[in-house]
């Protein structure tokens, strides 16, 4: 028995070594990477390409973190990235200014985060259904507010979309002689604040432990004197405006409207989260997990495409064996860590 | 009455629908007491400690603490009137650490200072002794130590009333002890501990006063030191046995000529299995991941029972024996012929059948009909590509219907609609339609009336009758000892007795159920 | 109240998509009768064919109607949903173009053998997400997660990653009509596959045992059911429906494209279950629901289309439409429904009984 606990070392949390498994794999790949296939690789500029990239799907699946660990999902979250996008910039070329957009933005993502909210927690209808119902929802606005694609005209926020962060002293020096300057956009600046946001949410907020502990055992919380269904009300509510946000930098990243944004970026950061060590049980996961579960995906991608497989049909099956791989061994660390216990 | 009255509960009643759970029931917990709980299934005790916690409204009464009457809605109002509940069942987030647990959902500030809340964790669990520490994830932890964890918790909560219910049943000898420890530390703090547990020798262990409830009636209230084991066990069961143990054997008589004699006919059964009849199920030191090794034996047409308190390991062994739990070692014979039951399937491919003791956890299918519940387990057997047809289904659902007199608005009922006891004839139907060879019942009678009581014991005899082995396990010794010739005692897990013949009476098997002395 | 339970009862869980359908046929006849004309028509091959709104729908929603039989059975065992049909689909179409393509000229035994390689190979992606669910014991939204992501592109290299055509009169006949008979030969394969569905539950008895492996697992293993083996079995019917669908998607226009064929029709087929009214939940349920469930989605459609809806801008009514149904059948909403009725009823009561002093 546990008697001589005192000053042992504790083994870590489940959600720490999903984290750190995904982490190390991460690193490893990325190492194998740079010394195989050098190249791109070797730039800093390749990290922050990625990041470039995938600023939005990083703000998404933050939000599906917290619905996820409170045992729940949201399968709205692309579609909702995409009528965003397709709402501001309309907006923006009818002569609105940024501010404004930016309230439509959240406002538009916290609209569909009440409604869910409402449905699944109040009402106790199945989360995917309600979800499923609003990307349905967000995709049919999308089309009937603009089947063409849009292109952000306005000056202001063309200034702001330009606002690249320099960061000389990671630059390379180009065949030319000139030194070519690390590229950062301002999205990837929102990208970790909300990350940044959520990881103290759900470290040190009273709100983010009663997402785990509702996502670990929702009776269990409801006797512990939490109010459960407020707090799932709250975790769509979140997911919600994280989408706004995403939506927001979505655009200033393409600025552009496209009915097909963001397509299949819900499953995307599904992926991420799981890969990340989110499980979609509910109670264990982490944000920073998730953001490594995005850098892997997007690094596997970009693997792929150096190795000269060029197909996108090559992208999506080693996104697919990666995540059957991650799937697997979760599963496997998890019963076998509780079959100890017994 | 005096200032050290905890909590009084008067003239407590509690209805629910076609049943009065409570019956005009007092309770009484004094300071720096521990008061045990006891009754057996149906007794109402868990009726009463949830009307205690607010899960249940009760329906007359009053409840006071220290002299003033208190109204509790919900679990959150007996928090606040200083009752707390440690459940069977851990109500804590084993994903979350210690420390969470102990101080979630009632952080004073929006904010979580882990550190102060795993030194706050640290500082209580060492002063009751705890060995377990904030940081680590309660997953991790043995039973043992979470449910201390959760008394930790109600102990920094300034409870004045602990509740336990069945605390220790998923816990060994050494991690009861230490439970003990922590309660008697907190008795001596003046906190009043309700002890709820089925197992007897805990309760003379810890307690100093004992409340006996059955059928929903309070039975009395006893200081430990003036109720024998034996005493106790014979007010849970209900046969006032007390100083009169010559005269029981007559009362046994009685009962034997009582109504339809059935008890005439188990004795002619009795008799005529002495004489000849070869064994048709037989088990060596068979163990499950539940069961402790045990032997048994049943011979064609014998009715045997495995008795002992809930949780002494009666229903645990027949698990074993149906496969139904993951066997993990032992020799079984059928007919003589060594064979392997590993699964359910196993051993109703042997002609063996197994009604479980949670009907609704184990037994039904609630959304299907009556119909499709009654041919489930012949189906099964038939195997995949035999379905029986509608036409022969509905033949069978109908005769098994009228035989047992099972009462459902139609066949095509769902089975989750009908009353517990015709539940239970349905589970029945459902095994008799496999026509076993050996018939487990576990717990067959419980929470149904008593004129399905009845019916089912009269069909036990007359299936041993016909040359089927029943083994039967009910909470009411005066079922058992009226249908079986055979009674195994089990209690802690251990067998520690068998009975047959003139042993076969009351008072016996309550001696040998409370153990030795007495 | 006994008697309420047993009317909610005899309408059974039938009556959500039945009120569902009934309620688009309404609104249909008020907004415009002739959307229920059917005509016979001449179409290119010559042959006279049966035409009109009410055609569109029927055909149109054939492989929706396969695929939610098969989900049915999933989501009752299971208590889950595979979102990789659509993937898996263009996974089974690939596999049926290939083979078509293989020999020089296509006949009645090149398509049965395309068919039956289909199949196969459906089945054996069926049995990985069925062992992952079954086995592993992972929910079967994230086990079908690994298919939907690579499914389409495993379609695409079966082919090479063309998007070869299938010029055939046969394959047109399967997609379109057969010589001869004027109903269009999806409709008939959908009769064909229900029909099967019937034969194999009259056969075997898997009705009863995927329904109490899906309501009471426990109790299930305690009759000696191996819910393992159902549960694997449940995604390989699945499969077989998979390539039944991908086969008609690929026959109606006669080539494979692996990103467009059946594309979202995972969201849909699960919708058609739930309409149905199955607990997404698994447990007891009815085939038959989820047909009726395809044809109200394709219903929903075909009447949008007539009211000049654009085919993109759809989705949004649809959602409105689900939310309502769903909203009507929680029993939240249920429970507070009736607690109003009784309440407005007992007002009632004391009213009268008021007047009557």
């Amino acid at each position: 028995m546990n008697n001589i606990v005192e000053k042992r070392r504790e083994p870590l949390s489940d959600t720490k070594l999903l984290m750190t498994i995904t982490i190390s794999i991460f690193i490893v790949m990325y190492l194998l990477a740079m010394g195989l296939l050098g190249g791109g690789f070797l730039h800093p500029q390749q990290i922050f390409d990625m990041l470039n990239d995938n600023a939005s799907l990083i703000i998404v699946s933050c939000g599906l973190t917290i619905v996820m660990i409170g045992g729940g999902i949201d399968i709205s979250v692309g579609a909702v990235t995409s009528l965003v996008v397709m709402s501001c910039v309309l907006y923006l070329n009818n002569g609105g200014n940024i501010f404004v957009a930016v309230l439509l933005a959240l406002g538009i993502g916290l609209a569909f985060g009440l409604v869910h909210g409402y449905l699944i927690s109040y009402l106790e209808i199945q989360p995917f259904i309600v979800t499923l119902a609003g990307m349905f929802f967000a995709r049919g606005m999308t089309t009937i507010l603009s089947v063409n694609p849009q292109k952000v005209t306005h000056e202001g926020f063309a200034a702001l979309r330009d606002i690249k962060i320099e960061i000389s002293w990671l630059g390379y020096t180009a065949k030319n002689g000139n030194l070519v300057p690390a590229r950062m956009e301002l999205g990837v600046v929102i990208a970790f604040i909300c990350v940044i946001a959520v990881f103290i949410l759900l470290k040190y907020l009273r709100l983010g432990r009663c997402f785990y502990a509702m996502g670990g055992n929702q009776q269990s919380a409801l006797m512990l004197g939490i109010n459960v269904k407020r707090t799932r009300f709250i975790s769509y509510v979140l997911s919600g405006c994280l989408s706004g946000i995403s939506g927001f930098v979505f655009m200033m990243h393409t600025g552009a409207g496209n009915a097909t944004n963001a397509a299949g970026m819900e499953m995307n950061a599904i992926a991420a989260a799981i890969i990340g060590g989110t499980l979609l049980t509910g109670g264990v996961g982490n944000v920073i997990g998730t953001f490594f579960g995005v850098m892997t995906l997007t690094t596997i991608k970009k693997i792929v495409v150096s190795s000269g497989l060029n197909d996108p049909w090559w992208q999506n099956i080693t996104t697919g064996g990666m995540l059957c791989f991650f799937i697997l061994l979760q599963s496997v660390v998890l019963s076998r860590r509780n079959g100890k216990k017994k | 009455m005096n200032e050290d009255v905890l909590l009084t509960m008067r003239h407590i009643e509690k209805r629910f629908p076609g049943v009065l759970a409570l019956n005009n029931v007092d309770f009484t917990l004094r300071k720096g007491e521990i008061h045990a709980l006891m009754g057996e299934n149906g007794a109402g005790k868990s009726t009463l400690i949830k009307i205690l916690t607010g899960v249940y409204q009760m329906d007359g009464g009053e409840v006071t603490i220290e002299g003033q009457p208190v109204v509790i809605h919900s679990p959150q109002d007996a928090q606040n009137s200083g009752i707390s509940t440690v459940y069977q069942e851990i109500t804590l987030c084993p994903n979350l650490t210690v420390a969470e647990n102990m101080f979630i959902g009632r952080e004073d500030s929006a904010w979580i200072r882990q550190k102060e809340y795993e030194k706050r964790a640290d500082e209580i669990l060492e002063k009751l002794g705890i060995p377990t520490r904030g940081v680590t994830q309660l997953g991790r932890c043995s039973l043992a130590i979470q449910q201390m964890v959760a008394i930790a918790r109600a102990v920094d909560m300034k409870c004045k009333v602990l509740i336990l219910d069945e605390p220790t049943s998923s816990l060994d000898d050494k991690e009861v002890n230490m439970l003990f420890k922590l309660m008697r530390d907190l008795k001596a703090e003046g906190v009043g501990i309700i002890f709820v547990t089925h197992f007897l020798e805990q309760v003379y262990e810890v307690s100093d006063r004992i409340t006996v409830l059955r059928n929903g009636e309070l039975v009395g209230e006893y200081p430990v030191e003036e109720l024998p084991q034996v005493q106790l066990v014979s007010k849970m069961l209900g046969e006032n046995l007390i100083e009169e143990l010559p005269e029981v054997q007559t009362e046994t008589k009685m009962i034997g000529t009582d109504q339809d004699g059935v008890s005439a006919v188990g004795e002619m059964i009795r008799e005529e299995i002495k004489k000849n009849s070869d064994v048709f199920y037989e088990a060596e030191s068979l163990s499950s991941n539940q069961a402790l090794p045990f032997d048994f034996k049943i011979r064609k047409g014998e009715v045997n029972g495995f008795t002992g308190l809930l949780g002494s390991g009666r229903s645990e062994s027949v698990r074993a024996i149906f496969g139904a739990d993951k066997v993990t070692g032992g020799t079984v014979k059928i007919k003589g012929e060594q064979v392997k039951i590993n699964r359910p399937i196993d051993a109703m491919k042997h002609g063996i059948g197994y009604l479980a003791e949670d009907r609704k956890r184990d037994g039904i299918i609630a959304d299907l009909s009556v119909r499709e519940n009654i041919i489930l387990a012949l189906q099964v057997m038939n195997g995949f590509f035999k379905p029986i047809s509608r036409s022969e289904s509905e033949a069978f659902a109908d005769e098994y219907i009228k035989v047992l007199n099972i009462k459902t608005a139609s066949r095509e009922t769902p089975v989750g609609s009908l009353s517990g006891g015709n539940q239970q004839k349905v589970i029945l139907a459902r095994w008799l339609l496999t026509h076993p060879d050996y018939l487990i019942l576990d717990e067959p009678t419980r929470g149904i009336d008593i004129g399905t009581k009845w019916e089912i014991q009269k069909l036990v005899l007359k299936l041993a009758e016909d040359g089927v082995s029943v083994t039967f396990i009910s909470s009411e010794i005066e079922e058992m000892l009226r249908t079986c010739s055979r009674l195994i005692v089990m209690r802690d897990r251990h067998v520690v007795g068998e009975l047959k013949g003139d042993d076969l009476n009351q008072a016996q098997v309550m001696k040998t159920i409370a153990g030795g002395e007495a | 109240m006994d008697t309420k339970k047993k009317f909610n009862l005899s309408l059974g869980q039938l009556t959500i998509p039945i009120i569902a359908i009934l309620i688009l046929v309404v609104f249909n006849l008020i907004r415009d009768p002739s959307f229920f004309s059917i005509g016979i028509t001449q179409n290119n091959d010559g042959n006279s064919v049966l035409s009109g709104n009410l055609i569109t729908v029927i055909n149109g929603a054939s492989e929706l109607a396969i695929l939610a039989m098969g989900m049915t059975l999933v989501t009752a065992a299971c208590g889950g949903q595979d979102i990789s049909v659509g993937a898996a689909a263009a996974i089974a179409g690939s596999a049926f173009v290939k083979i078509l393509k293989s020999g020089d000229s296509i006949s009645v035994g090149t398509v049965i053998l395309a068919f039956l390689f289909a199949c196969v190979v459906a089945m054996i992606f069926g049995a990985f997400n069925g062992t992952l669910v079954a086995v592993f014991k992972i929910q079967p939204m994230i086990a079908t997660l690994i298919l939907y992501t690579c499914g389409r592109s495993i379609a695409y290299w079966i082919n090479g990653g063309a998007t070869p055509t299938v010029q055939s009169s046969i394959i047109t006949a399967i997609g379109g009509f057969i010589p001869g008979i004027p109903v269009p030969t999806p409709v008939l394969i959908v009769v064909i596959v229900a029909i099967i569905f019937k034969l194999v539950f009259h056969f075997t008895s898997l009705e009863i045992l995927t329904q109490s492996v899906g309501i009471n697992g426990s109790a299930a293993r305690l009759n000696g059911i191996n819910s393992t083996f159902i549960k694997l079995l449940s995604f390989i019917v699945l499969g077989v429906c998979v390539a039944v669908a991908g086969c008609i998607g690929v026959s109606r226009l006669g080539l494979i494209n692996h990103e467009t064929l059946l594309i979202d029709i995972e969201m849909d087929t699960i919708l058609a279950v739930a309409i149905g009214g199955n607990n997404l939940g698994g447990g007891k349920f009815k085939i038959s629901g989820s047909i009726i469930g395809a044809y109200v989605i394709q219903m929903l459609t075909i009447t949008l289309y007539a009211m000049k809806v654009s085919s993109t801008d759809v989705k949004a009514y649809k959602a409105i439409v689900i939310i309502l149904l769903v909203v009507i059948g929680s029993p939240v909403v249920k429970a507070k429904f009736e607690k109003l009725m009784t309440k407005l009823r007992s007002g009632k009561a004391k009213e009268t009984v008021k007047g009557a002093e």
